[in-house]
């Protein structure tokens, strides 16, 4: 049986990944350019170099607390599609948090209070649709869209006409409290964004682990996400879970954004986001919902992103955006779909 | 010998960790009404379905009027005229009956429906099978057993010649049922052959010729029913013999437990469901309501379980319930067995263990992390008791059958400290065997003091385990009777508004 | 599970004959030239206005001076030091990052690759905390317009071409750098007409106010009904709700940036075009004669970084009598003999 499970569990993606291959392939072949080439490019634009491994570390380490974010909020049925607005909000939180708090003090404490900010912001976003949905019922998809809106556009007003230094779009810069990178103690990763915080993103996904499968909670929440009624019937709050999970799923975007305003530039920057709470929902799908599935997914991801950049050299940019969608596309209709098909063969002739 | 119109042999098929079928086999001769004998899990739904084209065997053979059938999808099944008939039913609620039944197969006139052949095909068709449905109204006003009429045009107008039905009569009343069986004869008296999948040992009795038994994913037995009787199909079908028909002992009815006075309730349309209900449940007794569905039971147990408002008072052991939330109620002392056992009562993809603790968590879970160790314990334990197969705690909900997962329920229920029991249709869609040992645990419950709440659409299940029954018509009580004033016929002269109401006792 | 091996095999072996293919051409050209490599900003190619212009420099650099360029379009934050890098690291002559959110990645590269010569168009020099401007590093250039002179031309060009003596301007985000512009157009119409009157206004003060083309609209219809008889924009996407109020109310605009004749032909008479491409190329030019320099570099009238259009598609647009008066002053500026402001007093 364990064979026959793991087969199951590793085809879709492997299908999913060469259907994506080949439509690559043949899609770079139109643009008139060898296919060998520009994969050759991608692979060693990411892991053939440690300053590439440092720079997928580092988008990964973002897309791993969003991809949690939705991971999380999908296990107590609810589509969280506000993690965009919960990263930039903790990213922001933290950022105003290190303005406000004197250079003097001690960084254990400076971490502490930004890292609360930020998953403190996080929350209060994924709050409001939470709320919403518990108690007035109302969809959870476009609560999510329209706090999306109304965040960003707020942070955009703050930083630009109040919190900027001049001719920027950025904060003053942190004093305390920032995170080294990982070229402080492995110099090999030098120039890259990659730093201690991913050491966070690793806890954080061990955390939701444990709560989703040991904890009471994570039982009554993912008992709440398969059957609300048999939930409710054994007296779970179905309300009061959805609310908890928001809250969850926002502190975990929230703590997101200090990848880069802690571990990076140092301080909060308009539109630092750039799309990773949206890219956090393919990350989830990917990731099948599992924080063992996010992680590794959140890592694929950050090396497409990644050698995106890197294949610049041969194709435009737009094509590089074709390939991650097709990507992102063949796995998320291996997920469900092909899935039960090949369980069904599978199972078939065990 | 002639030909035969179905001949399966050596049929495999596995899902997952469940070998539903192991070597079955089944031969249905041409023009029979055949039925289809088994327990829960003893692979008579998947025989049906790899009939059907809708899943595929994993090995051996099968021959429909001879010919041998290779790669059988649904389309071509239907051309060779084996056709499946739906219990869940698969209709648009906002077309007309002709528009469903010519669905897909649409007489056409230029582009558009030709809603008068339309009409006129299926009024031809209820002519010839004796189905008595109007081709010009809207599903969505049917009743269940229309629907059903409906279901089975819909393959009669594709041309079926061998009708699959999946225990067609767990959704009817029984006047239903009876009109059922008249159709099913007639079709038979045009050439039709059916095969019909049934629990109900009565049912195969009154309308085959022949019964098939299956045990395990494997045939066991094909017995002609003129010279067989029900107690042998029992026995074929457990392996052991069954009763279920056991005396009560006599009732000695202790302290009221749950009283309910002047309850009304509105039904999910906002319709008056129960219009100023009374009833009393002592320890030590099972109250039996009867009823057909839709006179209100339903409102009756989720005012109960407290998932729908009501006017008037529920009181158990003195306490109100009417403020008390779902989890207060059961520390109250409620414990609740739901009718919707898939939406309500299990969390299908949880295991075993998992569902065992729903409702308890309380009692497994040390500041907020869940004790592994006494979640296992709990569930051999109550695996044991209840005899919940297969026996691995850690198996999804999913992959039980019917009876193995209504038994995970009532050893959740039973398992807790509790006063009242409400028990919903304990015994639907399960089989023989574990019908006879949950009535047995209900007699349990009650030899212990408990007071039950007992709501069937199974008559016999009724009058063999209530102490008192109590008959609810539009809303009411119309009759409250001792176990030995009540019978069948009395039973159903108050269910269907017959008899005028009374109350004795 | 066969059909599914097969399936896989089927599909590896397609994927790995397709890596052997190699169209024609698709062998990377080996140029003579310098080697540039150009980091778009957020919108990348297709903007039709910085980024366009920087593209249309660099492939002149390409045809004229045998440069070999490499793009790069950022999607996200980090990105954008990520693309500096590779180009960096892969050894390039002249990395240029276009817009002035690449102002704080190229002050960092710059340092330490000491050897590539690197420029940022719309450079934003930052502040030290003595509060005056820190000194760039040798091998970065900040290439900056002087758009007040651009906009003092189109000054005199609205006054002179005004009937009603009243002129108007529309600008985006309230910041210093638009007020470059309003200072010297509204300098530019004082000069030839000092009795005329200048209408300011801007469309907020959020990033948000550059694309905006109703507020830009609203703007627009509001200054026309007031007697404005022609409106000159700095203000994005935003100005194309002014060039919509000129179309309805019949008056005349002005366009900025690039040429946005096309935009509302017959409502844009002209437009102050910064020539991104010449800057690029100038960059690439430098370089290529190993005369590059770091520090701040001015592209004003004399450079050809700021200029206006007078083409086929609109010299009926535009009076010859003060399209010769506006050159004189264009003269006069390149000589030194007027000094246009840059900031608000």
């Amino acid at each position: 049986m364990a064979r026959t499970a793991w087969i199951e569990m590793l085809f879709p993606p492997l299908v999913a990944l060469l259907v994506a291959l080949v439509a690559g392939d043949l899609l770079i072949l139109a643009y008139g350019q060898n296919p060998a080439a520009v994969w050759h490019l991608l692979v060693d634009g990411t892991w053939g170099n440690f300053y590439g491994i440092g720079q997928v570390l580092y988008k990964a380490t973002t897309l791993c607390f969003t991809g949690l974010s939705v991971a999380i909020a999908l296990r107590a049925g609810l589509f969280n599609v506000g993690a965009e607005g919960q990263l930039a909000a903790g990213g922001f939180g933290a950022g105003l948090a290190g303005l406000l708090l004197p250079a003097t003090m001690p960084w254990f404490f400076a971490f502490m209070l930004m890292f609360l900010a930020a998953a403190l912001c996080g929350s209060a976003v994924a709050a409001v649709p939470g709320v919403l949905k518990a108690r007035f019922g109302a969809h959870e998809v476009i609560a999510t869209i329209m706090m999306n809106f109304m965040v960003l556009a707020l942070l955009n007003y703050l930083v630009a006409a109040h919190l900027h230094t001049p001719e920027t779009l950025h904060t003053q810069s942190i004093a305390s409290g920032l995170v080294p990178r990982l070229s402080v103690l492995l110099p090999v990763f030098h120039g890259s964004a990659a730093n201690w915080l991913i050491v966070l993103a690793i806890l954080a996904a061990l955390l939701v682990g444990v709560v989703l499968f040991a904890s009471r909670f994570g039982f009554e929440l993912r008992a709440v996400g398969l059957q609300v009624g048999a939930a409710e019937n054994a007296g779970i709050s179905v309300g009061s879970t959805w609310i908890r999970a928001m809250l969850l799923a926002g502190a975990l975007a929230g703590l997101g954004g200090l990848n880069f305003v802690l571990g990076y530039k140092g301080f909060y920057e308009d539109g630092f986001a750039g799309g990773a709470g949206f890219l956090g929902i393919a990350v989830a799908l990917v990731g099948r919902n599992h924080p063992l599935g996010v992680v590794i997914s959140a890592l694929c991801f950050a090396t497409l992103s990644q050698g995106g950049l890197a294949i610049h050299a041969l194709v435009p940019k737009q094509m590089v955006e074709v390939l991650q969608a097709l990507v992102i596309l063949a796995v998320a209709m291996a997920v469900p779909e092909v899935r039960t098909r090949l369980a069904r063969s599978v199972r078939g002739k065990p | 010998m002639t030909t035969l119109a179905i001949q399966m042999t050596g049929i495999d098929k596995r899902f997952a960790a469940v070998q539903a079928n192991r070597g079955a086999s089944l031969e249905v001769a041409k023009g029979e009404i055949h039925a289809l004998m088994g327990e829960n899990g003893a692979g008579k739904s998947t025989l049906v379905k790899i009939l059907a084209g809708l899943q595929p065997p994993d090995a051996g053979q099968f021959f429909v009027d001879g010919r041998e059938v290779t790669g059988w999808t649904t389309p071509q099944a239907l051309t060779a005229g084996v056709a499946m008939v739906h219990q869940h039913f698969m209709l648009v609620p906002t077309l007309t009956v002709a528009e469903n039944v010519v669905l897909g197969r649409e007489p056409t006139h230029g582009l558009r429906l030709d809603r008068q052949a339309a009409v006129q095909a299926v009024r031809d068709l209820c002519q010839s099978s004796g189905l008595q449905v109007d081709p010009n109204r809207l599903v969505a006003d049917l009743s269940v057993g229309e629907a059903q009429r409906v279901e089975i045009l819909k393959v009669l107008y594709r041309g079926a010649q061998v009708l699959l039905l999946d225990e067609p009569t767990a959704v009817l009343s029984p006047p239903e049922v009876a009109e059922l069986w008249g159709v099913l004869r007639r079709l038979q008296q045009g050439g039709a052959t059916i095969v019909l999948i049934s629990h109900k040992l009565d049912e195969v009795m009154a309308i085959s010729q022949r019964v098939t038994v299956m045990r395990q994913g494997q045939t066991v037995q094909v017995l002609d029913t003129a010279q067989t009787t029900a107690a042998e199909l029992a026995r074929a079908m457990v392996g052991r013999d069954v009763d279920l028909d056991v005396q009560r002992p006599e009732n000695q009815a202790g302290k009221p437990l749950l009283r309910v006075t002047q309850l009304q309730v509105q039904g999910s349309r906002g319709q008056p469901a129960l219009l100023g209900l009374d009833l009393t449940i002592h320890a030590g007794e099972i109250l039996g309501i009867a009823g057909v569905e839709g006179n209100g039971q339903s409102e009756l147990l989720d005012a109960l379980a407290g998932l729908r408002p009501y006017q008037g008072s529920i009181k158990l052991a003195d306490q109100e319930l009417a403020t008390l939330s779902l989890s207060q109620r059961t520390q109250a002392g409620l414990a609740h067995v739901p009718e919707d056992r898939h939406q309500r009562a299990l969390i299908l993809d949880y295991s075993v263990a998992d569902n065992l603790i729903l409702g308890k968590l309380a009692e497994f879970s040390r500041r907020g992390v869940l004790d592994q160790r006494a979640i296992a314990a709990h569930a051999a334990e109550l695996i044991a008791e209840y005899d919940i197969r297969p026996t691995d705690p850690q198996v999804p909900v999913r992959g039980l059958s019917g009876g193995n997962q209504q038994k995970v329920v009532l050893a959740r229920e039973l398992s807790r400290s509790f006063k009242v029991l409400l028990a919903a249709q304990p015994t639907r869609g399960v089989d023989v065997g574990a019908i006879e040992f949950i009535h047995a645990r209900l007699r349990q419950a009650r030899a212990q003091g408990k007071g039950v709440l007992l709501v069937s659409s199974e008559l016999r299940e009724i009058l063999t385990l209530s102490d008192r029954i109590a008959v609810l018509y539009r809303g009411r009580i119309v009759a409250m009777l001792p176990r030995a004033q009540a019978s069948e016929s009395v039973l159903g002269a108050y269910m269907t508004g017959a008899a005028q109401a009374v109350t004795h006792g | 599970m066969r059909a599914l091996l097969v399936l896989v095999a089927v599909l590896l072996s397609v994927h790995v004959g397709l890596l052997l293919l190699r169209p024609a051409g698709s062998s990377e050209q080996v140029g003579h030239g310098p080697r540039v490599g150009i980091v778009f900003d957020m919108g990348g190619r297709g903007d039709k206005s910085f980024n366009d212009g920087a593209y249309v420099g660099a492939m002149r650099a390409v045809a004229q001076l045998g440069a070999q360029v490499r793009f790069v379009e950022p999607g996200e934050g980090s990105d954008r030091e990520a693309g500096l890098r590779l180009l960096a690291a892969e050894g390039m002559d002249l990395v240029l990052g276009v817009g002035f959110i690449f102002s704080d990645d190229l002050m960092e590269l710059a340092v330490e690759y000491p050897q590539t010569a690197f420029a940022g168009i719309d450079f934003a020099v930052p502040t030290g905390n003595d509060g005056k401007p820190v000194t760039l590093p040798k091998n970065l250039a900040a290439l900056k317009f002087r758009e007040e002179q651009g906009s003092y031309l189109m000054g005199a060009l609205a006054a002179l071409s005004s009937p009603n003596k009243k002129i108007g301007f529309v600008g985006g985000m309230d910041t210093p750098l638009i007020h470059k512009f309003e200072v010297g157009y509204k300098a530019g119409a004082k000069r030839v007409c000092p009795e005329c009157e200048v209408v300011i206004q801007y469309a907020g003060v959020t990033p948000e106010a550059f694309r905006n083309p109703g507020k830009g609209k609203e703007l627009g219809l509001s200054q026309y009904q007031h007697g404005v008889d022609i409106i000159y924009h700095a203000a994005g996407s935003t100005g194309l709700g002014v060039f919509e109020a000129a179309r309805a109310m019949k008056k005349r605009a002005i366009g900025v940036d690039s040429d946005q004749w096309a935009e509302a032909p017959g409502v844009v008479m002209t437009s102050m075009v910064k020539q991104v491409d010449t800057v690029v190329y100038e960059a690439v030019a430098q370089v290529k004669a190993k005369q590059f320099s770091g520090g701040m570099h001015q592209f004003g009238l004399a450079e050809g970084g700021v200029g206006y259009v007078y083409d086929d598609h609109n010299r009926g647009d535009i009076d010859p009598q003060v399209r010769k008066q506006v050159e004189e002053l264009k003269a006069l500026i390149i000589a030194g003999q007027i000094a246009v402001p840059s900031e608000r007093r």
